[in-house]
């Protein structure tokens, strides 16, 4: 049957339910692209002679393939759009700057995307509140003090708060620091918020 | 989590890009061809070579089936699947409870509403079976989604449909969120689920 190529990719996406984003398929999607190609040009093919000969007993075949490629278009636009909300996902899970290994799973379009989220992002919070703008991706959750301890959880070396103050984040040693300078490395697992 | 994946759709309408919604739209129908298909005989196997001939048994995925259906014309006829025909509604009418939802499925509620496009004789009784089974079962899956705190849901999720093992996920949420709140630890920070799941999964990847 056609199309199967189509839902391997719904597939790969739908296994991760926890909005990690895999490789892009790039081969696969390219696959399914050949497919189209050749059933819409079977398809204007017997068009063609429906019309000029017609033969009007080739229309359930022509109306077969235009399902399948209906269907592979739906496949791959809802594949890109999936991965698409997990990327966005992305910017406030981790922040604007993405690991690695992560960037190697997106393809140039969708970290050229990224890029044009972020800014949007950051035009829109500097709009807000004033002069200085409001970083609505902090505090994510309502804040009860200014200042929280935290524990380490790997090596981060050298971390300047607002007073100059430098502090060295190293694996276990456990800070008092303002709120919202930690809570990004709290997100991003290096820092362990530790209630009392 | 920032992740929001497009939702499927309800009742008979089905979301263009949902997910849950391509794979329900996978499932595979009991059909007869009602006309001839020149030129697609490899599909068949056991047709002859060249075209699939009229009245030709075969299964296809919904979404195929959907797009070739005609109401006032004879290309395909859909067969209803054994669990929504008259001797498993009777079972169900019984007790809704003691069926296995997710082996007769998974997706007994969505193929149940999408099997209504076909213009079934019997498609007031299939819809009147699938929400009166719905009824009689969600309280149960209710239930247990908002007492099962900290344990193995495993055996409770079994017998669920996909439908219901996503409400029962709902539900688990809720009453997780609610426990936090009640220790005080609403307001603690939390690393983000992507970066716990992401390191778990490269630690995975090296020992691989």
């Amino acid at each position: 049957m056609f199309c199967e190529k189509a839902v391997e990719l719904i597939r790969e996406l739908h296994r991760m339910t926890d909005g990690q984003l895999p490789a892009f398929n790039e081969d696969n999607i390219r696959q399914v692209l050949e497919e189209m190609k050749a059933l819409y040009e079977q398809n204007q093919t017997d068009v063609n002679e429906a019309k000029t000969e017609g033969r009007s007993e080739l229309i359930p075949t022509i109306k077969f393939r235009h399902c399948c490629l209906l269907r592979n278009q739906r496949c791959i636009t809802a594949y890109l759009y999936d991965r698409l909300l997990r990327i966005r996902a992305l910017r406030w899970e981790y922040g604007s700057v993405l690991p690695t290994t992560i960037r190697f799973h997106m393809c140039a379009e969708e970290l050229e995307w990224f890029n044009q989220y972020k800014k949007s992002l950051a035009t829109y919070m500097r709009s807000l509140g004033g002069d200085e703008g409001l970083d609505i991706t902090q505090d994510m959750k309502p804040p009860k003090s200014l200042y929280i301890e935290v524990r380490c959880l790997k090596d981060h070396g050298e971390f300047e708060i607002d007073d100059g103050t430098v502090i060295l984040l190293k694996k276990n040693s456990q800070h008092f620091l303002p709120r919202w300078k930690c809570e990004q490395l709290i997100r991003q697992g290096v820092l362990e918020h530790v209630m009392s | 989590m920032s992740y929001m994946p497009v939702s499927p759709g309800v009742g008979m309408e089905e979301n263009f890009l949902s997910l849950d919604d391509i794979l329900l739209s996978q499932e595979r129908l009991p059909c007869k061809t009602d006309t001839e298909f020149p030129g697609l005989g490899f599909l068949e196997k056991n047709a002859d070579s060249r075209h699939i001939p009229e009245g030709t048994k075969m299964e296809m995925p919904l979404w195929l089936a959907k797009g070739l259906y005609e109401r006032k014309r004879r290309v395909i006829s859909v067969e209803l699947p054994k669990v929504y025909r008259e001797g498993w509604r009777t079972v169900f009418g019984a007790d809704a409870n003691v069926v296995d939802l997710h082996k007769m499925g998974p997706y007994y509620y969505g193929l149940g509403s999408q099997m209504l496009h076909f213009d079934s004789p019997e498609n007031l009784e299939i819809a009147q079976t699938v929400l009166q089974t719905f009824i009689g079962r969600f309280r149960r899956t209710m239930d247990s989604s908002q007492n099962a705190y900290n344990e193995d849901t495993s055996m409770l999720v079994e017998r669920l449909d996909c439908l219901e093992r996503a409400l029962f996920r709902q539900g688990q949420s809720g009453l997780n969120g609610f426990q936090l709140w009640e220790k005080g630890r609403a307001a603690q920070l939390t690393a983000s689920s992507l970066v716990t799941n992401y390191r778990k999964r490269k630690i995975t990847d090296l020992q691989a």
